[in-house]
């Protein structure tokens, strides 16, 4: 391993010679999409080098040029300048050479789900010329080391997603490649499926001496590669091992705890202090990152407990100093339905029972029940196509249900008014503006549907540019927004007519951790007036946000409770402290699951 | 080894995939039927009223002459204003009036007889067609009524007609044929297009590209299997207009399977040229029925005729490969092998092909721009 200066230098001036053979260096590459009216600048000159032999992850939050710059490499785009040169060639002139010594998994896998999990394979080998007696050994590797060899003949589309995504590197692999790009291999894909995945890469890393750069959104997947590359916006923050990039926090993160109260208060409190960075709610505790060289701050009834740093710190606290120097302020949310400060009402406002939904043989949805009690924050935490979105629709009256009953402020709202439906707000998966109108338009229409008029609507539209710091984009089309801007806009909409209850469907995919801390701190300024909060992520960090949550898988729920309830069922005497995650996998393995499963029994 | 794997990729996509067997199967069975049974350019019993101010024997003969005829379906209205009536409800395409001075003036040989022809002229090719068939049975009925009188009826000139081909100037057979132009089409351009935009929309091609695959042979691996399916459904097509629909073939069968061949990879070419273009499917199947199946619909020939289209658009038809197989098709299907028609127009097909592949290759690209 070697050890370059620790901090987040605009790239390590590495101490290796120029003649090592990296696998890849680029030379301040520039490329820009889109025509002369409107440019966007994907890669900003990032100059990189990616040792062989290890892990390289490639890391930053969507739209910081990740698929553009593998995409560069992998030869499949040409960039407007700067140079690229792969395992000693240089990709613009000898393109096809690259292409015949890589292996490249894209976002969606690259299989054709039509045909069977032996088809693919079949025809991976047979484009990438593995000679037909070397097939028999390299496909059972291959399966075997996949978990796939029950599995060969079924088609590629029925595959869960864990499953897939170990199709697509199985295909990507089936000559074995000197260097392997795989681009957000591990995205929306559940947390067993994602650490199996990882367990393959070093597998391949140790066994074949292969090069491997990964990138990915999820911050704390850092912490697996041997090396990092952030990159933001198209430029690249710094480059190293993941220790290094948090170095410069140590002594400045701690864990605090208050013995009463909601966490989400105590968030609050903590990030009014001056003295304070950064602080979100983190397990049982409050993470906070303090300014460099400032002692904790004495807050009543509060203890303050060292941390060690984490990557997404670093790259948080990086943000905040170089990209932006104005985090976003946070107005609270006012003028909502029901006064600060009301108690929480005991009497549930969302009631599930037996709910179940079909599609055609498939059960999407099986036997589901909980319910919701008013002002509370109430999380949907699962993997793709774990039912989450389907049960959103049931409760919000787009779908109706195969079985069970569910009551939505006391009323079914598949066969309700529309005045019932006016007591909710729905913030919808992808982003359903009108993309061609501006900030400005769209809230006004959303007002309009819901029947606001004249002054009212004005002064919804203003609370709503107000609260969400949409002012320097009122005029600008929605379409053209930054990802962070669209998602406030979006919420900013559902708020228009005060809705009782929200729904939100994976808001912050996505969205980077600035502005996710936003998106909560909204969220929970909201809960404290009384709004009832259902959300559903596939991030399980954010669990922690919650109140109260269920964990679902395959349409079922695995657990319900507190995010301290469930953390508590993974707790073990080697784990005395498991994190979200490890309580998902826990669950997850611990209950028997269907053939389809992504272990190998 | 490439180049088989991807044929044998596409072939299996092919079988498992229900639509493009529909659109190269079932869609030429539904068109050929539509058109064949449903579909006739020839005007049979059109209603028709006919109105005699003053009924006598002589109205009363003209009428007989327009009852015998096959064309019409006769009813008899009182008076003009319910003919007129009856025409503006669109009861009849036309009324036939006459006055009370037609016998008189019939009778009378210094005077013509004024018969009163009002047609409603809405589709203005019926129209045409009903004048033609009312001059027909009036025609007949002078002949027969002179004759009658022992008199021989008789023109300064005397036409004599006789139809080629197509005796019985049956439309389906000239329907059917032209069809398998559109047909053939929809299948070598729409369904081309139609499956590279869905390898584009679910990043298989993105997979693709970085294998050592060769543009060459990603264009073949697209090309020969939708040109077998093709010819497939040409077969069909073929088979379906000789036997069921007992469509005369009078030339060669090779020449029509060679023609309908190089017509084939011009429609591919067009179909690989749009989905390089377009990398949605929604977009692609605009683009391929807007460019492709809805000219070799309504400006290759196979319904409306080239000659009476604005010069413009006859310029125009000359880049559409489909006019010159309908060409083709009516001549190997009703006349025969006719050197001088079919080698012209097989050339013409040549160099669209070369022109619409030779685009294709040079646009293509291993590359996501």
């Amino acid at each position: 391993m070697h050890h370059e200066a620790p901090t987040i230098s605009p790239l390590p001036q590495s101490g290796l010679g120029d003649d090592e053979p990296y696998a890849i260096i680029t030379q301040d590459v520039h490329k820009r999409f889109g025509g002369d009216k409107r440019p966007i600048q994907a890669i900003d000159g990032i100059s990189i080098r990616v040792r062989p032999g290890q892990v390289t992850g490639l890391i930053g939050p969507d739209g910081a040029g990740k698929t553009t710059l593998m995409r560069l490499i992998a030869g499949l785009l040409t960039p407007d300048s700067g140079s690229l040169t792969v395992l000693g060639m240089d990709v613009r002139t000898q393109a096809l050479d690259v292409q015949s010594s890589l292996g490249y998994m894209p976002q969606h896998f690259g299989l054709y789900e039509d045909l069977t999990v032996q088809e693919n394979l079949n025809l991976y080998a047979d484009l990438q010329g593995l000679p037909h007696a070397q097939r028999p050994a390299r496909y059972q590797q291959l399966l075997a080391m996949t978990g796939l060899a029950p599995f060969t003949n079924r088609l590629a589309g029925r595959l869960s997603g864990g499953m897939k995504q170990k199709l697509g590197l199985a295909c990507t692999l089936v000559r074995p490649p000197r260097l392997l790009l795989l681009d957000e291999p591990t995205v929306g894909v559940e947390p067993v499926s994602r650490r199996e995945l990882w367990q393959i890469v070093y597998q391949l890393v140790a066994d074949e001496g292969m090069s491997v750069l990964l990138s990915t959104a999820y911050l704390d997947e850092a912490e697996r590669c041997a090396d990092v590359i952030l990159v933001h916006e198209g430029r690249v923050l710094g480059q190293g091992d993941p220790a290094h990039f948090t170095r410069f926090l140590e002594h400045r993160v701690y864990c605090v705890r208050q013995k009463t109260g909601l966490k989400r208060h105590l968030q609050a409190r903590i990030n009014a202090e001056s003295a304070v960075m950064d602080a979100v709610i983190d397990g049982d505790c409050v993470r906070a990152i303090l300014k460099p060289d400032t002692p904790p701050p004495t807050i009543a009834d509060v203890c303050w407990r060292l941390l060690p740093p984490r990557f997404e710190d670093a790259f948080v606290v990086h943000l905040q100093e170089q990209v932006r120097t104005d985090t976003p302020q946070v107005t609270p949310v006012e003028d909502l339905p029901l006064a600060a400060g009301q108690p929480v009402n005991q009497s549930p406002v969302i009631e599930v029972h037996n709910l179940t939904r079909r599609f055609g043989r498939f059960i999407a949805v099986d036997n589901l029940s909980f319910s919701v009690q008013r002002g509370e924050i109430f999380g949907l935490l699962g993997a793709n196509g774990a039912g989450k979105s389907t049960t959103f629709r049931m409760l919000c009256g787009l779908l109706p249900a195969s079985s069970g009953q569910l009551s939505v402020a006391g009323m079914d709202l598949h066969t309700a008014a529309a005045k019932a439906r006016a007591r909710i707000g729905y913030m919808s998966q992808r982003f359903a503006l009108y993309e061609v109108l501006s900030c400005e338009q769209n809230l006004k229409f959303f007002a309009r549907t819901y029947g606001l008029k004249g002054q009212q609507q004005a002064e919804r539209i203003a609370w709503a540019i107000r609260s969400f710091d949409l002012e320097p984009y009122r005029h600008t089309n929605s379409g053209i927004l930054p990802l962070g801007f669209k998602q406030r806009l979006a919420m900013a909409a559902a708020l228009m007519h005060k809705p009782e209850i929200l729904f939100l469907d994976e808001p912050t995919s996505g969205v980077d951790p600035i502005e996710r801390r936003a998106f909560w701190n909204r969220i929970n300024a909201l809960a404290d007036q009384g709004v009832t909060i259902l959300i559903t992520t596939h991030f399980m960090d954010e669990a922690e946000y919650c109140d109260r949550l269920v964990i679902m898988s395959r349409g079922a729920i695995l657990a319900e409770g507190s995010p301290s309830d469930i953390r508590a069922l993974a707790r073990t005497d080697e784990h005395p402290n498991p994190r979200m995650e490890d309580a998902f996998i826990h669950l997850v393995t611990e209950r028997p699951i269907g053939e389809a499963g992504t272990k190998h029994a | 080894m490439r180049l088989l794997g991807l044929i044998r990729k596409e072939a299996l996509q092919i079988l498992r995939d229900p639509s493009s067997i529909a659109i190269a199967f079932l869609m030429p069975v539904i068109l050929l039927l539509l058109f064949g049974y449903g579909v006739s350019l020839n005007a049979k019993h059109i209603p028709l009223a006919v109105v005699a101010d003053a009924p006598d024997a002589q109205s009363a003969g003209l009428f007989a002459a327009f009852r015998h005829s096959q064309y019409f379906y006769v009813r008899t209205e009182p008076d003009l204003t319910h003919a007129r009536q009856a025409l503006r409800s669109r009861q009849v395409q036309a009324i036939v009036h006459l006055s009370s001075d037609f016998s008189a003036a019939l009778m009378n040989t210094n005077r013509q007889a004024p018969v009163q022809l009002i047609v409603n002229g809405v589709d203005a090719n019926q129209a045409r067609l009903i004048q033609g068939y009312v001059t027909a049975a009036w025609q007949g009925w002078m002949v027969a009524r002179t004759q009658q009188q022992g008199h021989e009826f008789k023109t300064p000139v005397a036409l004599s007609t006789r139809v080629w081909f197509n005796p019985e100037l049956r439309s389906r057979d000239y329907l059917v044929p032209g069809l398998i132009a559109v047909i053939m089409t929809l299948i070598g351009a729409l369904l081309t297009a139609l499956v590279m935009a869905r390898e584009w929309e679910r990043g298989t091609l993105e997979a693709l590209m970085v294998t050592p695959l060769r543009l060459n042979e990603l264009l073949l691996g697209k090309l020969i299997p939708y040109f077998v399916l093709g010819m497939g459904g040409m077969a069909l097509s073929v088979a379906m207009a000789v036997w069921l629909f007992d469509v005369p073939l009078r030339g060669s069968l090779w020449v029509l399977t060679l023609t309908s061949a190089i017509f084939l990879i011009t429609a591919l070419g067009m179909g690989l040229l749009i989905s390089i273009m377009a990398r949605n499917q929604f977009v692609a199947s605009l683009l391929a029925i807007i460019t492709t199946f809805l000219p070799a619909f309504m400006l290759s020939g196979f319904i409306f005729d080239i000659g009476s289209m604005p010069n413009w658009l006859q310029v125009l038809t000359h880049v559409i490969a489909a006019r010159y197989f309908v060409v083709i098709l009516h001549t190997v299907f009703l006349a025969g092998d006719v050197w001088p028609v079919i080698l012209p127009n097989t050339l013409a097909m040549l160099v669209l092909a070369a022109v619409f592949l030779g685009i294709s290759r040079r646009r293509i690209r291993k590359s996501l721009e």
